[in-house]
């Protein structure tokens, strides 16, 4: 049997994406010209799928304190910070998102995904139960499996479901995880975090909830669906990431309880991973005090994604639930949804292409994500070139 | 007492709905992937549409060398033993 026979399935399908045309899955952005603009081929596109929230990739501070970070500390750490020992950066950042989200404890880590795989299967042990939402990312999935523990998946967003899984657990549920995310990445909803709350008031088990799409996006002063709704003191471990909001890459956690620390020599991808790159810790830094300073930049935000959303639905899209930064439109079938996202490519848009199962409930989707830095007049372009594909392909039922 | 049997018709009544679609033939040994097309989130919501029917707590983690309904119910009323003694 060849080294590769077990993926030929697989190997097939990329097959037909490649011959095709362009490549959902493999696309190269061959230029970047700012936070919204890029150029794929000679294509000039406006970059409606990249989930650069607050529009800080181009942010000139954020340039500024990376490329001082590159000049001063070099290109990389070159190790663990386990082995090699942390950088003063390292440790500075994890105090100001401690104080930013204002809990005892803060880790930092080298990806959003590493973050998750990092406390999760620290935590979930071989004789933890975790509860998760059925839509949750593939990272906390992965880190279930990495840590061993017993999984028990409840139906999305569904706290009642929740509720009657934990009461089957008895006794256990008192010490079970739970685990659900602030936005949801594909359909742009939030999590019925205080009904779960309410929940886990009554019945036990820790929660945790990552921020990955909500942190910068939600609460007063950006900390997430937990500070919209108030319930930050009943969460119990905030995990999320830099490659979003804050523009850059990596990914941490903050907890209440400052015997989380402990964790950093249980957790097995902080160990045995590289540290964060200097220029990316000190562009993290940055684009962080630029959050706390421009609450504006969420108001510009959620205006963009106003105006996007009520732009689609008004054209006859079925998009998501409700209105988000993440904005999903339904397309119909896998070949439809291929030749939708190309022909928006041709319209001078780029999206992302969502196909089940990574789209839930076997939906195809084109999923746009909204940034603050999208100008009206692309979100305008951004609708003119929906509008000029509605007739051109069926779309799935109205729900 | 939980009975393989009736284990095994109600996973089967279970994928004939998950299948309605592709109307492939659906028996104890077809192969879950393979012979019905389901995806692994599929097979996960299978296993969440078993614990309410039995009103049971079963961990996603006994689906790792399952491949066909026969061997789910084989894993399942091994997980109940281990868990609450014979079933």
């Amino acid at each position: 049997m060849g080294l590769y026979d077990g993926f030929s399935r697989l190997a097939d399908e990329r097959e037909a994406f490649q011959t095709a045309g362009l490549n959902p899955f493999g696309t190269c952005i061959d230029r970047i010209h700012s936070a919204t603009e890029g150029y794929i081929g000679e294509q000039r596109v406006i970059l409606a799928g990249t989930n650069n929230y607050l529009g800080l990739t181009f942010n000139a501070d954020a340039i500024a304190a990376a490329q001082a970070a590159l000049a001063e500390q070099g290109t990389g750490t070159t190790g663990s910070r386990m082995a090699n020992g942390s950088y003063g950066a390292h440790v500075a950042l994890e105090q100001e998102l401690a104080e930013f989200f204002g809990r005892a404890s803060a880790i930092v880590f080298s990806t959003g995904y590493v973050a998750n795989l990092g406390i999760i299967s620290a935590l979930a042990n071989p004789k933890a139960v975790v509860l998760l939402d059925a839509d949750c990312h593939a990272s906390i999935y992965d880190a279930c499996a990495l840590g061993g523990a017993q999984i028990i998946r409840f139906r999305h967003n569904d706290a009642l479901d929740l509720e009657r899984r934990m009461l089957r657990l008895g006794e256990r549920a008192k010490d079970a995880l739970i685990i659900v995310e602030g936005i949801y990445s594909m359909l742009g909803d939030v999590a019925p975090l205080q009904e779960i709350v309410d929940i886990k008031r009554r019945l036990g088990g820790y929660l945790l909830v990552d921020e990955a799409h909500s942190f910068g996006v939600l609460g007063e002063t950006g900390r997430g669906l937990a500070q919209a709704l108030g319930v930050e003191s009943d969460v119990d471990i905030i995990l999320g990431t830099f490659s979003k909001s804050l523009a850059s890459i990596g990914g941490f956690a903050v907890g209440n309880d400052r015997s989380m620390e402990v964790l950093r020599y249980a957790s097995r991808p902080y160990i045995f991973t590289a540290s964060p790159s200097p220029s990316a810790i000190a562009s993290v830094r940055s684009a962080l005090r630029t959050i706390g300073q421009h609450p504006e930049l969420r108001d510009q935000l959620w205006q963009n994604a106003y105006r996007l959303y009520n732009g689609l639905a008004l054209l006859g899209y079925r998009v998501g639930s409700h209105v988000s930064p993440v904005i999903p439109v339904m397309i119909g079938t896998k070949e439809q949804g291929m030749l939708f996202w190309r022909a928006l490519i041709e319209e001078g848009v780029y999206v992302n292409l969502v196909l089940p199962p990574a789209a839930p409930s076997g939906i195809t989707l084109v999923r746009c994500s909204v940034s603050a830095a999208h100008s009206e007049q692309e979100i305008v372009a951004i609708v003119r070139a929906f509008a000029a594909l509605r007739d051109r392909i069926t779309l799935e039922p109205m729900a | 007492m939980l009975k393989r049997d009736v284990v095994i018709d109600y996973i089967l009544e279970c994928l004939r709905g998950l299948t309605a679609e592709n109307q492939r033939p659906v028996g104890p040994q077809s192969n879950l992937i393979e012979d019905l097309g389901l995806e692994s989130i599929k097979i996960m919501d299978l296993l969440m549409m078993l614990e309410d029917q039995f009103d049971l707590s079963i961990p996603i983690n006994i689906l790792i060398d399952v491949s066909t309904p026969a061997e789910l119910a084989d894993a399942l009323m091994s997980h109940l033993e281990g868990h609450h003694g014979a079933v």
